[in-house]
This record gives C-alpha cells, sequence and structure tokens, in this order.
C-alpha cells in the first residue's frame, strides 16, 4: 500500500503540467505541500485551466477545515486544575527528595 | 536543555488540542483525562531533556500518542487495517453530487459539508482504525507535516502516506455513511 512513496521515482519522466488523473490523485499531497516543487508546480499549472479539478481541489480543502473545526473539544477546568497541582507536587518532591 | 522551571509555562496552551486528540483516540472523557494528565506528568519528568528551540508541540505528541499506544491499545480490539475497503479518490465529493455541475463560487457540496454536526465528524473520525486514525488526526487535525508524524509514531514516512491515504478516504466513507443517514448524501450501491 505504499504506491505513493514509490512514485516519488518516477517523477522525473511526468509531464510539465499534470492532467485531471495526477491532480485528484495527488490533491491531497499538494494540499499538504508535501510535493517536489516539479510536481507542485505542474500541478498548479493544470488548476490553472481545469474549472473541475479546482472545485475538487476547494471540496477537499473544505472538507479538511470542517474536519479540523469540528473535532475540538473544551478542556475541563478540574483536568487543568489536576495538571498543575501534579506539576507543582512533582517539582516539590524532586526538590525535597526525602520527604 | 530546558529549564523544568518553564515547563508549565510552555507546555500548558497546547492542552486543548492534547485534550482533543486524546478524546478522538480513547472515545471517552474519563480515559482522555487520564491520557492527558498522564502525558504532562511525563513531559514534565523527561522536559530536562527537551532540546529548546526544537518543536515542543510535536515533542508533546509524541508523549501523547506513545502514552496511548501502550497503554490503551492492548486493552480495546479495534477494527483492523486490512478491513477497511479501498474508497476512491473524491469519494465524498461525488456522493455529494461534486463534478455534475459547472458552478464557480463556493459549491453546494461545500454548503453540504457545513450540515454535518460537530457530533457526525468526530464520530466518523473516531471510527477509522487506530493507526489511521492517529494519522489523519495528526496531519489533518494538527497539521504536522509527514516527517514530523512519522517521528511522533515512530514509522517511515510511507507508512505515513499510506495510512493517511487510506484513513482520509475511509472518513469521507464514515462521512457518507452519516450522511446518507440525514438525507444530506446521495450513497450509490457498492
Amino acid at each position: 500500500m505504499s504506491d505513493d512513496a514509490a512514485e516519488s521515482d518516477a517523477d522525473a519522466d511526468l509531464p510539465e503540467v499534470a492532467d485531471c488523473e495526477e491532480t485528484v490523485h495527488r490533491l491531497y499531497h499538494y494540499l499538504d505541500g508535501e510535493l517536489t516543487e516539479d510536481r507542485r508546480r505542474a500541478i498548479a499549472s493544470h488548476l490553472d485551466d481545469c474549472g473541475p479539478c479546482v472545485e475538487a481541489l476547494d471540496f477537499e480543502s473544505e472538507l479538511r477545515r470542517v474536519v479540523a473545526d469540528r473535532c475540538r473539544d473544551r478542556v475541563p477546568d478540574h483536568l487543568r486544575d489536576r495538571v498543575a497541582q501534579l506539576i507543582a507536587h512533582e517539582r516539590v518532591s524532586r526538590a525535597h527528595p526525602a520527604d | 536543555m530546558a529549564d523544568q522551571a518553564d515547563f508549565a509555562a510552555q507546555a500548558m496552551d497546547y492542552m486543548p488540542s492534547l485534550y482533543s486528540a486524546a478524546m478522538r483516540m480513547t472515545r471517552n472523557p474519563a480515559d482522555a483525562e487520564d491520557l492527558v494528565q498522564e502525558t504532562y506528568l511525563k513531559a514534565y519528568r523527561a522536559y530536562g531533556g527537551f532540546q529548546e528551540g526544537t518543536n515542543l508541540k510535536a515533542w508533546l505528541y509524541k508523549i501523547l500518542t506513545n502514552t496511548f499506544i501502550n497503554t490503551y491499545r492492548a486493552r480495546k480490539r479495534r477494527p483492523e487495517e486490512a478491513d477497511v475497503e479501498d474508497v476512491e479518490d473524491l469519494y465524498l465529493y461525488h456522493r455529494l453530487g461534486g463534478g455534475l455541475s459547472a458552478v464557480s463560487g463556493r459549491s453546494a457540496e461545500e454548503e453540504a459539508l457545513d450540515r454535518f454536526t460537530d457530533d457526525e465528524v468526530k464520530a466518523a473520525v473516531e471510527s477509522l482504525p487506530e493507526s489511521f486514525r492517529l494519522a489523519v488526526l495528526l496531519a489533518d487535525v494538527e497539521g504536522f507535516s509527514y516527517k514530523e508524524i512519522a517521528e511522533i509514531m515512530e514509522v517511515p514516512i510511507g507508512t505515513v502516506m499510506s495510512r493517511l491515504h487510506r484513513g482520509r478516504r475511509s472518513l469521507q466513507k464514515a462521512l457518507a455513511q452519516y450522511g446518507a443517514e440525514r438525507g444530506l448524501v446521495d450513497v450509490q450501491p457498492g
């Protein structure tokens, strides 16, 4: 299942402007900022001219924003207090190991 | 070398994101609280070895992830990676009707995403097999790079990419299922 990792070896043979198939397949790597400069430019060039791929990119980007925003939980006050107390206690018991 | 006296000032600000990640990992508040507490205690004890100027958030996440794996992995049986079927590119986008009309601007598919509730998105993330869930959390919720995720999870970058690839697709499938239950998504058979 490491097809994506293996692809980097074959990048040298890829065209200067990506096609729809490559663009869709690598949308997440593009969004992640994890493509080689060569492929990033090739996909950016394709996106300049391809409305449907831009729509797909916008959707995936929005999906990621929605996932990140919705996966937030409020820290319970008692947890914050308990961690602060534990660290304070740890500091004291380290400073006075004989206690 | 970092000074332990600075620990609280430096590390406490990360608690909201660590707690949120702990909630997705353990899937219940009591375990998430224990996990965060244990993470801070271990981090405090090890803080003398933390290299100042390096990424404190990534360092805390590594302790959180290791503690989770060592404490909770053995306890619960979860769906295995092999149980996850492959899903095509743009799965959710197509289920929401994407690619059918040539409208510009904010699309109907993006509007549909906003109708998912917090609980649905959280449940979809929590439904992923553990290793996929961790990769998706670290990349898509916390914004770590592949290299940072590889260091946090102690796996090669190729493994990170493979887990992310499959995890994101599984997440889309899970969201499509929640969407279908509420009539937001047209789920075709198969």
